[in-house]
């Protein structure tokens, strides 16, 4: 039906779009994956040039590199862990008849509109803080001794912060899923003496399963470049123990000046992500064909 | 036949639902009640009951000139997302009405960009940005969130969009509406609510971005992303004026955020799940 003018007002509509992300995004990309197999420093620019794969090697022979990747897969994974389960728990008991259901889905989804530097600094100081945190308060008065967080454990601190951000996401797409499940289909259930336990294996969770996938795919994308939470709380540190490799790639490039060895370390970032962003297509675009 | 529901029943979920709830609350809540009280109360230990003082806020604004930062994130969260929506509406409307056979490629090759990381980025961009002079300028900044975000806005408009029916538009044009009429008078009013709730959702976004913001501004177009980060090293005790300044960075993004639940479900999903 579409004539050949509209067809060409259409592709000149969506021209401004396409360009500006292509030019966004593949331009700078091409130029990381360039310095990728250079040595440039522009502190020091005497000794740049080509030196082909010896920026990756650095991945099998630095143990920061190694263990930022280590970093960032405990960090995806646990965090991902605690979202889901926790989710799907808040879920299950949202959905229940309660009073003020609204107010409790309003107090449990803030979290998520609270910019990461202030959810990291408000746990750093006000929660966590080994001497005039809250945590630190229970501590004493159950005659323990507070924990210095990011001293002693400061990835697992992280993880925290990082799924206190997180789980409202989680939580608020799992219930509107559960929403969707139909009335009549639990009735059934429940009229065929199906208990809750049951109920929730053979039914609950095969509805759930597409929103469960969702939330693990879009989640992974984001939790991969974490990167203020740890800026303002640890600096990576100590030493290297709460380096993910967004946070090393920033610093091999912005403070110590090594582009090709951060530009390296760019490029295994986009790999990582591909290998998300690859199962992530396939479940979006599916709901493109119905 | 309606599910009977035991008071019991119904008396336990709440009180465990309100529980976790405030549980998950309390951090924000605490950053709140500990804005109300002065240095010294802030860090006596545990306690609900602030004296309901001021100082801090009037503090934030004195010592470190808040304002300028809240002004700077208005501007880059509402610009950014204006621009994204003049660039994104046409794309996404001949998307939704005159697809080809590239159109679905298009769109997942969109999605994708949104999946890149940022930092494989950086350094790029950053020299980019340093040799035009864009660095700390806030229409730089601007043109960078809008470039995160457009992503995000296309595929949100594209999917409300698809589902104003075609039908209507072919009506219109049998009456001899001309392509400029059928835009302004027959699809745009349709196209509000939607256009609306993307707005919605790209502002909460582009307010809480906090790898750019950080890293391409110092001073001038510096956002209460960078602001708030600049707490991070600590020069004495600062309790109150850190929850000051957090209360009042996420207040306006919160009730926001409260209003677009459903919005934040489709858009972040991609249209995945509804």
């Amino acid at each position: 039906m579409a004539t050949q003018q509209t067809r060409s007002l259409a592709r000149f509509m969506m021209a401004p779009s396409v360009v500006l992300l292509f030019v966004w995004m593949v331009v700078p990309l091409a130029f990381t994956l360039w310095f990728s197999f250079q040595q440039y420093n522009p502190l020091n620019p005497i000794r740049d040039g080509f030196v082909g794969f010896s920026n990756y090697a650095l991945f099998y022979s630095n143990p920061a590199f190694l263990q930022s990747i280590l970093n960032t897969l405990i960090l995806v994974g646990s965090v991902l862990l605690i979202t889901v389960i926790g989710g799907i728990a808040l879920a299950l008991l949202i959905d229940q008849p309660i009073w003020g259901q609204g107010i409790v889905r309003i107090l449990v989804i803030s979290p998520f509109f609270v910019m990461p530097p202030v959810a990291a600094l408000v746990w750093k100081n006000m929660i966590m803080h080994p001497q005039y945190g809250v945590f630190a308060d229970i501590a004493r008065f159950f005659g323990g001794q507070p924990i210095d967080w990011f001293g002693q454990y400061p990835l697992t601190a992280i993880i925290i912060i990082v799924a206190w951000q997180w789980l409202p996401f989680a939580t608020l797409i799992l219930l509107t899923s559960l929403q969707s499940l139909d009335g009549e289909q639990k009735e059934a259930a429940e009229m065929d003496g199906a208990g809750f336990v049951s109920r929730f294996i053979y039914l609950t969770l095969p509805h759930m399963s597409r929103a469960i996938t969702v939330v693990i795919l879009i989640q992974t994308i984001f939790l991969l470049s974490v990167y203020a939470e740890i800026l303002v709380t640890t600096n990576g540190g100590p030493g290297y123990a709460s380096t993910n490799l967004p946070f090393l790639v920033y610093q091999k490039a912005l403070l110590e000046f090594k582009i090709g060895q951060a530009s390296a370390g760019g490029i295994i970032a986009v790999i990582l992500a591909n290998i998300v962003a690859f199962f992530a297509m396939r479940a979006v675009g599916k709901n493109l064909d119905k | 036949m309606a599910r009977a529901v035991s008071t019991q029943h119904k008396t336990i979920a709440t009180a465990a639902a309100w529980i976790v709830a405030l549980l998950v609350f309390f951090p924000i809540l605490y950053t709140v009640i500990t804005s109300f009280k002065s240095e010294q109360e802030a860090i006596q230990g545990f306690n609900l009951l602030p004296s309901g003082t001021m100082e801090s806020y009037s503090q934030v604004e004195a010592q470190n000139g808040y304002f300028k930062f809240f002004l700077n994130s208005v501007f880059l969260a509402v610009g950014s997302t204006i621009l994204a929506l003049l660039v994104a509406i046409p794309a996404a409307w001949s998307m939704a009405f005159s697809p080809g056979k590239w159109t679905k490629d298009i769109l997942m090759w969109m999605l994708s960009t949104k999946m890149m990381p940022a930092v494989a980025v950086l350094f790029p961009i950053y020299l980019i940005f340093r040799d035009t002079g864009l660095l700390d300028s806030r229409i730089g900044l601007m043109i960078m969130l809008m470039l995160i975000n457009l992503p995000i806005v296309v595929w949100m408009l594209y999917t409300y969009f698809r589902e104003i029916p075609g039908e209507i538009l072919e009506a219109a044009r049998m009456d001899g509406a001309s392509l400029w009429k059928e835009i302004v008078y027959v699809l745009t009013p349709m196209a509000v609510p939607g256009i609306a709730s993307t707005m919605l959702l790209n502002i909460i976004l582009a307010w809480n971005e906090a790898f750019w913001t950080i890293r391409l501004t110092t001073t001038e177009a510096a956002p209460l992303t960078a602001f708030i980060s600049s707490f991070s090293s600590p020069q004495g005790l600062f309790w109150a004026k850190l929850s000051a300044a957090s209360t009042l960075a996420i207040a306006p993004i919160l009730i926001m955020g409260w209003f677009s639940q459903k919005q934040l479900v489709r858009g972040l999903t991609f249209g995945a799940v509804k």
